[in-house]
């Protein structure tokens, strides 16, 4: 019958002992998969990038094709590293209140880093 | 102390350090690591935005570093962490849709993602510092 002593109801909400299911799991591998095009296309861009003075650097976040990539590449870039880091966080920190204020911290500090530099691309692009 | 309340000396489980490093553990530890360094330079990528838009002396200082030779090092070891994360990752999203598992196969892409993230590494800094 209930050979992994779960109650039928607790499996049918199939949210495991970590309480949250898959979401985890899946984002962070939907953010990998979106990062592998946007890394590429950036440490080329980068690359080609060595030795540009301000305005040309400037002119290249600020074009359209870029800052729509820049913007994507450096929020999901932040999304998918404050998955990595709440891994991390929980394999290491056994101390269940700093363990949750780290979590909250690390999303925190991704939330207003993805915003600043958002609001930077778009000045820059729209001329602010 | 009474007999009861001595803590029980019950034998440890094997740690870290008693296995031999191998190839797949090696990797599998460099990979959280790189992570960590990216984690920090997606916030020195957003750091860098913020600076242009700024102003041309907030953008002056922030290039004075990353021209000198220490911020040299850290953007080219950065690059690594960029290639050798981006390579790796693939290597995992194949194991997570099921492929490669087999201990032949794991070492092969192992081997694979450390001469393709040296290769392209190397590629890369050829290139940026001839554009310098």
């Amino acid at each position: 019958m209930n050979s992994d002593l779960r109650s039928p109801l607790n499996r049918a909400r199939g949210l495991g002992s970590a309480k949250d299911g898959l979401h985890h799991w899946w984002a962070q591998r939907l953010t990998a998969l979106a990062l592998i095009p946007l890394v590429i296309w950036f440490a080329i861009s980068l690359v080609m990038m060595s030795g540009a003075d301000y305005g040309m650097v400037r002119a290249w976040i600020g074009s359209p094709v870029a800052m729509v990539l820049l913007i994507l590449t450096i929020v999901i870039g932040l999304h998918h590293g404050q998955l990595g880091i709440q891994v991390v966080i929980e394999d290491y920190v056994h101390r269940e209140g700093l363990k949750l204020a780290l979590i909250v911290a690390v999303r925190f500090i991704a939330v207003f880093f993805g915003l600043a530099a958002t609001v930077a691309i778009m000045r820059i692009g729209f001329g602010g | 102390m009474s007999v009861a309340n001595r803590p029980v000396q019950r034998p440890l489980s094997p740690h870290l350090q008693v296995y031999r490093p191998q190839l797949t553990s090696t990797l599998s530890i460099l990979h959280r690591a790189t992570g960590i360094a990216l984690s920090v330079g997606v916030l020195y990528l957003a750091v860098w935005v913020v600076c242009a838009s700024a102003s041309p002396d907030t953008y002056a200082k922030f290039q004075g570093f990353n021209s000198s030779i220490v911020g040299r090092f850290v953007l080219g070891g950065w690059l690594f962490c960029v290639f050798y994360h981006l390579f790796n990752g693939i290597r995992h999203l194949f194991w997570d849709a099921g492929y490669g598992f087999e201990l032949k196969d794991a070492y092969r892409s192992g081997w694979i993602v450390v001469v393709a993230s040296l290769v392209v590494t190397a590629i890369s800094w050829i290139v940026g510092l001839r554009l310098i």
